[in-house]
């Protein structure tokens, strides 16, 4: 994995900034080059420094319950901008209280994401994860 | 005495300065029509015999150390390229404004034989290429030097992009002349812009000034150092910053108001003040230059009153809005009649008070940052894009149009921070700081031999308006 460069950062209007850090030290160890642009990141933000660093994946976190709203038209402005194929993952608490993760899962999935994490995911799962999906 | 003769060649006049040293002291001033399309040297020496008069016939001219800077001949022009608007193309164009050029193109994304022929035609003195941060993006700045490489006009080429393709870039412009050095946004939204600039001024004087036939002044004086708006921007440093020995004016903020243009600069780091501010998009630098090519009190009359609006520039000037109308097309086609002249009627007086004041308030909104309020569940909170510089305590005003109306102090305050608009983020209140004798320029080119003799003369020489 050396090298590969992941764009990370907390989407909308979430202030959450604690979980971000930790996952950007996780993801650097793991040999990731990391560019973490921290909370309140617009979609346009992620899509705009993924380009710019030809990313390999954009890793969304959503804490504070609005993360639906947030997501939706991500992977289609993904396509409009030349990355129809970019590794999309998300993660957090990306909905609003107790919801049956399943279903949760094949939103977000409907919604063009690799990956859905549920609440408590560990940043070594999201690292496992990466390394599978980003194989030569 | 230990005399220096400081050279403005401008677009319009060659301005000499004469400065002693020692004394730290400014002995006088003068000016002429510049003449490039003859020889350089005749503006020169017409400006220079009318400082003879005004100084004591002591003082020896020819013995003068002499040192220029020029915005002659339609002054450094750049073309720019990118990848994403607002991130390297956004950076190549805030670098090549820094090193005092004159940006007639910004691209983004991949350039196309459309663009290849607008830059054919636009002929620009240097073209600054770059794309990617440093192990990033590699396909846009290959293809955009692939399309260069076609292009046939011969102009230098900077390459400045993603540096783990530099050697391929260099590959494809095999034959032409190429530049290269630092990535100008290495990392995502961290801008890298002293290496850009230092190159462009090395070309610029070992090319561009030969190429423009301003060569021929180089055999009289030590050199045209820089461009014009990079001796300004050097000046305003060292005002803001000062040196060892003489502490500076902190944060400022400077406009050049022109006949055809405006340039706003700002020597403030700018950061979020609040704490439930968040910073977003590209770092801008402490020293920044913008420049508004629609703004301006003459050739650019018509792109005030389009940004600002008829009814604001009644309102400004107390006229009506037809007279408005009928008074713009006509300071447009008399480019000539200039702001303040004497004899100047006094509903052109008026109108020229509005277009200063909306041309001075646009320009400043543009340079500075911006807030955007978003509405989250704990409250309010900021996303700032740009620089706040609502802190900044002091403004110097420079350009005909601005210093000759004896209103400087109202059009100042129609560009200040104002609750009408609390998410622009200019000053809130300031110093005025009047550069009467047009005396920027030729501090800017002292400031890299004499910093201490340059800021006092300032000090001595900028006139305090009242805040
Ligand atoms: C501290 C805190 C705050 C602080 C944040 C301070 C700051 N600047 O960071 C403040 C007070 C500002 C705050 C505000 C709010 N909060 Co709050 N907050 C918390 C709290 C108590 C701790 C968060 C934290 O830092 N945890 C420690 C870090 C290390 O854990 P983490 O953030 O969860 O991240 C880990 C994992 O989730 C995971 N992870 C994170 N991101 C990603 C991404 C991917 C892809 C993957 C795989 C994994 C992953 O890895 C991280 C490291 O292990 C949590 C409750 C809790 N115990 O989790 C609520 C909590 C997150 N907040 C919540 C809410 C509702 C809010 C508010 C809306 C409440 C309000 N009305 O005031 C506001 C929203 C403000 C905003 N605009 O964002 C809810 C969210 C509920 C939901 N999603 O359904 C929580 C869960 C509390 C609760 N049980 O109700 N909050």
């Amino acid at each position: 994995m050396q090298g590969k460069t992941l764009i990370l950062g907390v989407i909308g209007a979430d202030v959450h900034a604690v979980g971000n850090k930790i996952l950007y030290h996780a993801f650097r160890q793991a040999g990731f080059e990391v560019v973490n642009l921290g909370v309140m990141v617009s979609q346009e933000e992620f899509i705009e420094a993924a380009i710019e660093t030809a990313a390999a994946a954009i890793v969304v976190a959503s804490l504070y319950g609005h993360g639906e709203l947030d997501c939706r038209g991500m992977r289609e402005k993904c396509q409009e901008a030349g990355l129809a194929d970019i590794l999309l993952y998300v993660g957090g608490n990306i909905v609003v209280g107790k919801q049956p993760f399943e279903e949760v899962e094949i939103r977000f999935k409907d919604m063009g994401f690799d990956r859905v994490f549920p609440p408590g995911t560990l940043p070594d799962a999201v690292i496992d994860a990466l390394r599978e999906d980003l194989q030569p | 005495m230990s005399l220096v003769l400081l050279i403005d060649f401008g677009s319009t006049y060659t301005k000499v300065t004469a400065v002693d040293k020692e004394a730290k002291a400014l002995l006088g001033t003068a000016a002429a029509y510049t003449t490039v399309a003859t020889d350089i040297n005749e503006g020169l020496e017409k400006a220079l015999a009318d400082l003879r008069k005004i100084l004591p016939a002591a003082v020896d001219l020819e013995s003068a150390q002499r040192f220029a800077c020029s915005s002659a001949a339609g002054g450094l022009r750049m073309v720019t390229s990118g990848l994403v608007p607002s991130l390297t193309a956004e950076a190549a164009r805030l670098a090549s404004l820094g090193a005092g050029a004159k940006v007639v193109k910004v691209f983004s994304y991949e350039l196309t034989e459309d663009d290849l022929e607008e830059i054919e035609s636009l002929k620009p003195d240097i073209f600054l290429l770059t794309g990617g941060t440093d192990g990033g993006n590699k396909a846009c700045i290959l293809h955009n030097a692939a399309i260069l490489s076609q292009c046939q006009s011969e102009f230098p080429i900077l390459l400045a992009g993603n540096r783990s393709c530099a050697k391929e870039c260099e590959a494809l412009l095999a034959g032409r002349e190429v530049y290269r050095c630092e990535n100008v946004m290495p990392k995502m939204n961290q801008l890298n812009i002293e290496p850009v600039q230092n190159k462009i001024r090395e070309i610029f004087l070992h090319k561009i000034i030969q190429a423009k036939g301003l060569s021929k002044a180089k055999e009289l004086i030590s050199g045209i150092l820089m461009p014009t708006p990079a001796a300004l921007m050097a000046a305003m440093e060292l005002l803001a910053k000062g040196t060892a020995c003489q502490k500076g004016l902190g944060d400022l903020m400077a406009v050049d108001l022109g006949g055809a243009t405006t340039d706003v600069y700002s020597m403030a780091r700018g950061l979020p003040q609040g704490e439930d501010t968040v910073m977003k998009g590209l770092q801008e630098p402490y020293a920044k230059r913008t420049v508004e090519g629609d703004i301006g009190m003459r050739y650019s009359a018509g792109g005030i009153l389009a940004a600002a609006g008829t009814d604001k520039l009644a309102a400004l000037s107390g006229l009506t809005p037809c007279e408005v109308e009928e008074l713009v097309e006509y300071v447009t086609s008399h480019t000539d009649v200039l702001p303040g002249s004497p004899g100047t009627d006094a509903r052109l007086a008026a109108l020229d008070f509005a277009l200063a004041a909306a041309a001075v308030e646009t320009a400043m909104t543009r340079h500075a940052g911006s807030l955007e309020q978003i509405y989250t569940p704990t409250g309010p909170s900021y996303i700032q894009t740009g620089k706040d510089l609502r802190e900044v305590g002091q403004l110097v005003v420079t350009g005909g149009a601005i210093i000759h109306n004896h209103n400087t102090a109202a059009i100042v305050k129609q560009a200040l921070y104002s609750q009408d608009c609390p998410f622009s983020l200019k000053p809130r209140k300031v110093n005025i700081f009047i550069d009467r004798r047009y005396i920027l320029a030729a501090m800017g080119l002292l400031a890299d031999k004499d910093p201490d003799c340059a800021l006092a003369i300032m000090r001595e020489e900028l006139e305090f308006h009242g805040a």
